[in-house]
C-alpha cells in the first residue's frame, strides 16, 4: 500500500510518500502508526504523539481503530488548519 | 450542482456569485464568505497552504452534500486556494444560495466551520523577519465551532 504524509508529518519523515508493506499483525490505522514509528528516528519523531495524528484511508477520514485491510492509500497528517 | 475548486490562482467573488445565480428566478438570498490572509500585526510575510490533492476536493464535496441535506440550498460554491498567499490576499470563498436568507446564512457558517476541521489543508507561516516559520496549530475554538452543528 502507499503511505502519504502531509505538513509536519511529511517534513519530519523527509518524504511525501512511499510504498510500505506492514506485516499481517498490523490490522488498524493505529497499529500502522505504531509500526511506522518503529522504522527509524525520523518516523519516531513524526509519530511521537500518535493521538495527534489524523488518518485517511483512500481519501476518507478514519479513526485509529479502522481496519487497513484492502487499503490502497493511507495518509497521515496533523489536525487540519485550512479555511 | 455545487462549484468546488482548489486552485493556486485568485478568484473573483463577484463573478462566482453571478455564476451561482445565472438563469435562476427562484433564489432570494446569496450569502458569501471570503477568508483573507492576515499579516498578524506585521509578523507574517506569507502563508503556505498545503493540501491533499484529490481528497481536498472530495472532502469539500462531502461537506457541501451535508449542507445540502440540512438546508434547502439552490446552489453552493467553495473555492480554496493552495500555495503561497501574502497578507491581504484571498484564501477561501464560500457562497450559498437559497430562497430565504436564514438557510443561506446558516449553511455558509456551517460550511466554513466544517471546512476548517475536515478539509485536508494545512497552513505554514513564513515570518516577516526571515526567521524559521512554523505550522499553524489547529485551534480548539475551531473544533468547538464545528461541534455546534453536531446532531
Amino acid at each position: 500500500m502507499k503511505a502519504v504524509y502531509f505538513a509536519w508529518v511529511r517534513e519530519r519523515i523527509g518524504k511525501p510518500e512511499e510504498e510500505i508493506a506492514p506485516p499481517a499483525s498490523v490490522a488498524t490505522a493505529g497499529d500502522l502508526i505504531a509500526w511506522l514509528a518503529g522504522r527509524g528516528e525520523e518516523y519516531a519523531y513524526a509519530f511521537e504523539q500518535p493521538k495527534t495524528i489524523r488518518v485517511a484511508i483512500d481519501r476518507t477520514h478514519v479513526k485509529h481503530g479502522a481496519a487497513i485491510a484492502g487499503a490502497r492509500e493511507i495518509a497521515f497528517f496533523p489536525p487540519m488548519t485550512g479555511g | 450542482m455545487a462549484t468546488i475548486r482548489v486552485q493556486s490562482e485568485d478568484f473573483d467573488a463577484a463573478a462566482e456569485v453571478d455564476a451561482l445565480i445565472a438563469g435562476r428566478r427562484d433564489v432570494g438570498a446569496v450569502v458569501t464568505f471570503v477568508g483573507l490572509c492576515r499579516d498578524e500585526g506585521g509578523r507574517l510575510a506569507a502563508l503556505e497552504l498545503e493540501h491533499y490533492p484529490g481528497m481536498a476536493e472530495e472532502e469539500i464535496g462531502r461537506v457541501v452534500a451535508e449542507a445540502e441535506a440540512r438546508w434547502p440550498l439552490m446552489g453552493a460554491a467553495v473555492i480554496h486556494r493552495s500555495g503561497r498567499i501574502a497578507p491581504g490576499e484571498r484564501i477561501v470563498f464560500v457562497a450559498t444560495a437559497s430562497a430565504h436568507r436564514a438557510a443561506a446564512f446558516a449553511a455558509a457558517d456551517f460550511l466554513m466551520d466544517y471546512l476548517k476541521t475536515r478539509a485536508p489543508f494545512w497552513k505554514k507561516e513564513h515570518p516577516a523577519d526571515s526567521g524559521a516559520g512554523g505550522w499553524v496549530a489547529a485551534k480548539d475554538d475551531d473544533d468547538r465551532a464545528a461541534e455546534r452543528w453536531a446532531r
